[in-house]
């Protein structure tokens, strides 16, 4: 599948030009290509199953919360609520199948409630975001920053700011479970990516998302519903951000309302802004921020394998942002 | 004495493909020259080399007696080359005076010395007949005052050479009677002007010679006065169009009074500019929109397709009353808008052509929420056949094509929705007499199947031309309906400019 929709060589570039229009377009995945290579070459043990399973699990979470930030910053909008979300749906869970919230006729009802409310109500939240930003017309950055404040406090007081530890398989097997040896978190990430890459390129709602991003006015003007639409990606953006939240408590054993998704929100907007999604809208490639996701996640890898300490690998996860965002610029102009 | 500015033998190539192929340029000091040419002829890549912003392949360019080849448009201003675009370029937060002063502020002990800068601000605009608070921001003033603001701002950076690319698309007569003023003034005193505009009248008032460029190359240059309006076109489009320009008009009025209307607007307000406004439009029938700027004719037309909210009116479409919330009803109906701004409302820049012209079509092309790619497929290829849109394909930008293209894409989008009725808020505007010609036609030819056009043009040559009918608006009310042999330039003028004392306010409200 190609990385982004367009396909024909503009006619208004240069020959002279074609390297760089090679860097800018496909430059994530020889980014990518590179990494793997140079980590083949000096990294130790880098080609193991362990391996690509660590880094898998490590970057499945800001990939499932990405696809939606993906969505959401096609349609020219942001969503800094995804963090705190996170936390609300991991505090959730618990409490639900410990039978704290009400009493449960059946453990097995636990397990589904606690796999399906959480995620409800993170979508609902997301539905929020969305209201205030079509409805009240509040800025994005702003509407939802409004929980991003506020949501990692709800979850504090559901939990009264308590540590909740349990051991549950089978609710944990959506952090830790394996299936043909793959964990299962890295196979939901995969569908996930799929499912929303597909969605993005075949179908009406796709379609309308990127024309909004695109020029909003043009949009509403050829008929596109430009409320529901942007309502329905920020509804996706929570209830993606609630599947994140389950897993880093599944894989955890414990749910920390003060912890968890801590830092997603910027973890999530420069994967899709390495994987090549234009920020301000209009052109989004949901495999570039896998791929973007990959990147980040590589380079850390690669220098804590290698031994350098991990401030310094956030020095290199910040140059690796420029690098990309600059890239953009450049096939910009 | 030697030309202030002489081009020869630009090359340029675009991938591979030739733009310019040895074409020339040359402009005397103190002349206003007029650059001519379809969309897509060149003369856009010829300013572009010329202040920087592309380079060229091959050629020379001297100015002011030396060899120059600018790297960016900043140091061509440097040089003495000034650029009005078309779009405006300016800071709309910003004060008038800053966008005047913008990248030579005064700086006194340090510190901007503002009442210097406010002072010069309004010096300049005064030449305009400007009077205007300039510490307001920009944003605060209507288009064409916009408009003016840019050209102030250009002629303040003391240019030896002011290019204006349709400096005037945004402008009313009377203020495009200014301008030239300015330009005269400019003239005097030494500045050469090129002058770029589809506008054969405004050439005629105030160029003095001619290039008139054709494919990438420069095929005639000429005083204008020796030039007649005919040979003028036929130079510029290598053909004969008179034909095309001057068909008959496609229904016979009489014909067209038995039909139905398709649209029924009574007593129709909306906000500030539309107060009492009332027409219609039959099925096969083209009716022209025509009254000065902020007659509300757009206004109008955008509360129709529940763009805007009516305050108060009633809209009756294919037979329903006040049915229409927003545009998406609108375009269920049967009604199509194509807005005066294709840059702002009407393209998606970074979607191919295909995506574009499907934009409203998705829902129908698609079963479940799935894009139907095939059919999709078909269909864009017969418009860009029928409307013979060049481009290089379907998967091509939109941005990347010429105006004249782009218009016809977004005729496209509507016309393949089977409108019943088509709203077209200056369909030609920025677009070369060729492809103007085109789509005058090309709405002629479909009202002659039974569409119904509304047409909003500020180019009354083009409304008497095209439409059989035409209401006439006049702050916000409409003051005339004419139709049949009542349908001509002086009657439309008289019915507009009746009640002489309101133009002030509706120029400059």
């Amino acid at each position: 599948m190609a990385e982004t929709a367009t396909t024909l060589p503009p006619a208004q570039r240069a020959p002279r030009l074609d390297m760089k229009t090679l860097l800018t377009r496909h430059g994530a995945w020889i980014a990518l290509a590179l990494l793997i290579l140079v980590n083949l070459a000096i990294t130790p043990n880098f080609a193991t199953w362990q391996t690509l399973n660590v880094n898998l699990t490590q970057v499945c979470t800001i990939v499932i919360v990405g696809v939606g930030m993906t969505l959401v910053i096609a349609t020219g909008g942001i969503d800094l609520s995804v963090g705190a979300l996170m936390a609300i749906a991991g505090a959730l869970a618990p409490l639900i199948f410990l039978g704290k919230l009400f009493p449960l006729p059946h453990p097995a009802v636990g397990i589904a409630l606690a796999f399906t409310v959480p995620v409800l109500v993170t979508a609902a939240l997301g539905w929020f975001n969305g209201w205030l930003v079509t409805r009240l017309r509040i800025q994005p950055i702003i509407a939802t920053l409004v929980l991003f404040i506020a949501g990692r406090g709800i979850a504090q007081v559901f939990t009264n700011g308590n540590l909740q530890v349990f051991n549950l398989p089978s609710f944990q097997f959506i952090g830790l479970g394996r299936i043909a040896g793959i964990p299962f978190q890295a196979v939901l990430m995969v569908a996930i990516v799929a499912a929303a890459a597909w969605m993005l390129r075949r179908t009406v709602f796709g379609r309308q998302i990127l024309a909004i991003g695109g020029n909003e006015r043009a949009a509403r003007l050829a008929g596109i519903p430009v409320t529901s639409v942007k309502q329905r990606v920020y509804l996706i953006s929570g209830l993606l951000s609630g599947i994140a939240g389950l897993i880093v408590i599944a894989r955890n054993s414990a749910a920390d309302a003060n912890l968890v998704g801590l830092g997603m929100e910027l973890d999530a907007i420069a994967a899709v802004a390495v994987g090549g999604t234009l920020l301000t809208g209009g052109r989004a490639t949901v495999l570039g921020t896998l791929v973007g996701a990959l990147i980040i996640q590589l380079v850390r890898y690669t220098l804590l394998a290698n031994g350098v300490p991990d401030a310094a690998a956030l020095v290199a996860k910040a140059v690796i942002i420029v690098l990309a965002v600059w890239l953009q610029r450049q096939s910009h102009r | 004495m030697a030309p202030l500015l002489t081009m020869h033998g630009i090359d340029k190539r675009f991938a591979g493909i030739p733009a310019l192929r040895a074409a020339e340029l040359v402009v005397e000091k103190g002349e206003v020259h007029a650059l001519i040419g379809q969309n897509g002829a060149g003369k856009s890549t010829m300013i572009k080399i010329l202040t920087g912003y592309y380079r060229k392949d091959a050629g020379e360019i001297l100015f002011d007696g030396k060899p120059v080849e600018f790297s960016s448009p900043q140091e061509a201003q440097k040089a003495g080359i000034s650029t009005i675009y078309q779009e405006i370029n300016l800071v709309p937060y910003r004060s008038v005076t800053e966008n005047i002063c913008l990248g030579r502020e005064k700086r006194r002990f340090g510190l901007l010395d503002w009442p210097a800068m406010h002072g010069e601000a309004r010096a300049l605009l005064a030449r305009f007949n400007i009077a205007i608070d300039v510490r307001r921001p920009l944003m605060a003033y209507p288009t064409a005052v916009q408009q003016m603001v840019a050209i102030a701002r250009a002629i303040g950076f003391d240019a030896k050479l002011v290019i204006m690319d349709e400096p005037t698309s945004s402008l009313d007569e009377r203020e495009v009677q200014v301008l030239f003023d300015v330009i005269r003034q400019l003239k005097a005193a030494g500045v050469s002007v090129i002058f770029v505009s589809h506008k054969l009248d405004e050439l005629y008032a105030v160029c003095d010679r001619v290039t008139i460029m054709r494919d990438g190359r420069t095929v005639q240059v000429a005083p204008m006065t020796s030039l007649s309006r005919l040979d003028l076109v036929t130079s510029m489009l290598g053909r004969e169009l008179t034909q095309v320009l001057q068909a008959p008009h496609a229904a016979d009025p009489s014909d067209a009074d038995a039909r139905t209307p398709v649209l029924q607007v009574r007593n129709l307000a909306a906000g500030r500019k539309v107060r009492d406004v009332s027409f219609e439009v039959r099925s096969g029938e083209i009716v022209g929109l025509a009254g000065l700027l902020g007659a509300g004719r757009t206004e109008s037309v955008r509360a129709v397709y529940g763009a805007d909210r009516p305050d108060s009116g009633t809209i009756a479409f294919a037979g329903r009353e006040n049915a229409i919330a927003a545009p998406s009803d609108a375009i269920r109906a049967g009604m199509g808008f194509c807005s005066e701004d294709r840059k702002l409302e009407g393209i998606i820049p970074d979607m191919s052509v295909r995506e574009n012209l499907t934009l409203a079509l998705m829902p129908d092309l698609s079963r479940r929420g799935i894009v139907d790619e095939t059919r999709s497929r078909e269909i864009v290829d017969r418009f860009i056949k029928r409307l013979g849109i060049r481009c290089a394909g379907p998967e091509q930008r939109i941005r990347e094509l010429s105006g004249g293209n782009q218009q016809k894409v977004l005729l496209a989008r509507w016309l393949c929705m089977n409108p019943r009725l088509l709203i077209l808020d200056e369909p030609t505007r920025g677009i070369d007499v060729g492809a103007k010609a085109e789509i005058l036609s090309l709405i002629r030819e479909l009202a002659g199947q039974g569409l119904g056009v509304l047409m909003i043009s500020s180019e009354l040559e083009e409304v008497v031309e095209a439409a059989s009918r035409i209401f006439v608006l006049r702050d916000g009310h409409t003051a005339a309906e004419l139709k049949g042999d009542a349908v001509t330039e002086q009657n439309v003028m008289a019915a507009m400019a009746h009640g002489n004392e309101s133009l002030r306010e509706t120029v400059h409200g």
